[in-house]
């Protein structure tokens, strides 16, 4: 008895630093993000306080960004909290495929385990499972938990380091964040419908914003584009061949 | 508190109900619709891109050249090195049109 409480909790370790050694790459990638995020973020008007905040608690990067540059533009804070739910709203998905998988695990740690599933948590975990294997809490904490602390100290760093920089134009700090979006939708672009999606969108929104005006651009962009690949035929987009 | 705060705290609320959300609601129904499949594939491209495309409409030289160049990079490259490609095309184009 004695000895299978030991092998148990031996395997559980072992199990948590397997994750801790697939969560590296993730946290190599995504630390010149959280550094960036933490200067942006100081020059569109947060604290470094708010900027770790923001990082802690909404643990997305993408939204994150898009969240502190509708504050600099002085957006209605419902549509910052708006947008930033539509450009999580792929979770969704993520949610629905990783449930299944981690069905065992107490409510609690399930709980928990939502919060960090990120894109790159999804991606291992659900490699793991497809490859047969259970995606135990230990594992998977063990995965996560190194990508989230890094993602708030980095984030906080940034934020200490972008009260620093004196001249942001000169620095071109203004325009990074459209640079990095442009950067995101090109990432996007193997999915289908993505150039009508991305012509629909971007013409709606700077004809919004040349009539109706910011922050509506948006909201309106947004929905022209999921409108298009709502109402294109099926075949079109692709999710009927997965069937 | 502050405004940022609420952001804050309601921005959180709101990602968290995306995380655990398909798993309460989604994972109910047998399949999705492939036309609500669609357009839940084309929100992350449909929301980007309102961000980017007003700025065409003030960006000068130094700021095209800068979009231009992430572009054609982001057909090789990852994320960072076009958006390292963008800024110092940014960065340099900018000390010399202001």
């Amino acid at each position: 008895m004695a000895a299978d409480v030991i092998s148990e909790s031996s395997s559980t370790k072992s199990d948590f630093w397997q994750g801790v050694r697939l969560s590296m790459p993730v946290v190599v990638a995504s630390a010149p993000f959280a550094v960036l995020f933490g200067a942006l973020a100081v020059d569109q008007g947060f604290s470094v306080l708010e900027a770790f905040l923001m990082s802690a608690l909404i643990y997305g990067g993408a939204s994150q960004m898009v969240g502190i540059q509708l504050f600099g533009q002085h957006v209605a804070p419902w549509l910052i909290v708006l947008s930033i739910f539509a450009v999580n709203f792929r979770h969704v998905l993520y949610s629905a495929g990783i449930g299944r998988r981690i069905a065992h695990w107490p409510v609690i740690s399930q709980a928990l385990g939502y919060f960090i599933l990120t894109d790159p948590q999804f991606a291992v975990a659900e490699a793991r499972a497809q490859s047969g294997q259970t995606v135990g809490f230990a594992w998977y904490l063990g995965l996560g938990l190194p990508v989230y602390l890094f993602w708030i100290v980095e984030s906080a760093l940034g934020a200490v380091f972008g009260k620093l920089i004196p001249d942001t134009h000169a620095l071109g700090i203004d325009f990074l964040l459209p640079i990095y979006f442009l950067g995101l939708v090109m990432g996007f672009r193997k999915r289908p419908l993505w150039l009508p999606v991305v012509i629909a969108s971007g013409c709606a929104s700077i004809i919004a914003y040349k009539t109706v005006g910011s922050p509506w651009h948006v909201s309106i962009g947004a929905i022209a584009g999921v409108l298009l690949a709502v109402i294109l035929p099926p075949h079109h987009s692709g999710v009927e061949a997965k069937r | 508190m502050s405004t940022t705060f609420w952001i804050i705290i309601a921005g959180a609320i709101a990602t968290y109900l995306t995380r655990i959300g398909g798993h309460l609601v989604i994972s109910r129904f047998e399949n999705i619709h492939p036309r609500v499949e669609a357009g839940l594939n084309a929100v992350p491209a449909a929301v980007l891109t309102t961000l980017v495309a007003p700025e065409l409409l003030n960006a000068g030289p130094a700021e095209w050249a800068a979009l231009v160049v992430t572009a054609l990079v982001s057909l090789r490259g990852g994320l960072m090195a076009m958006f390292l490609a963008g800024a110092a095309v940014l960065i340099m184009a900018r000390q010399f049109v202001g």
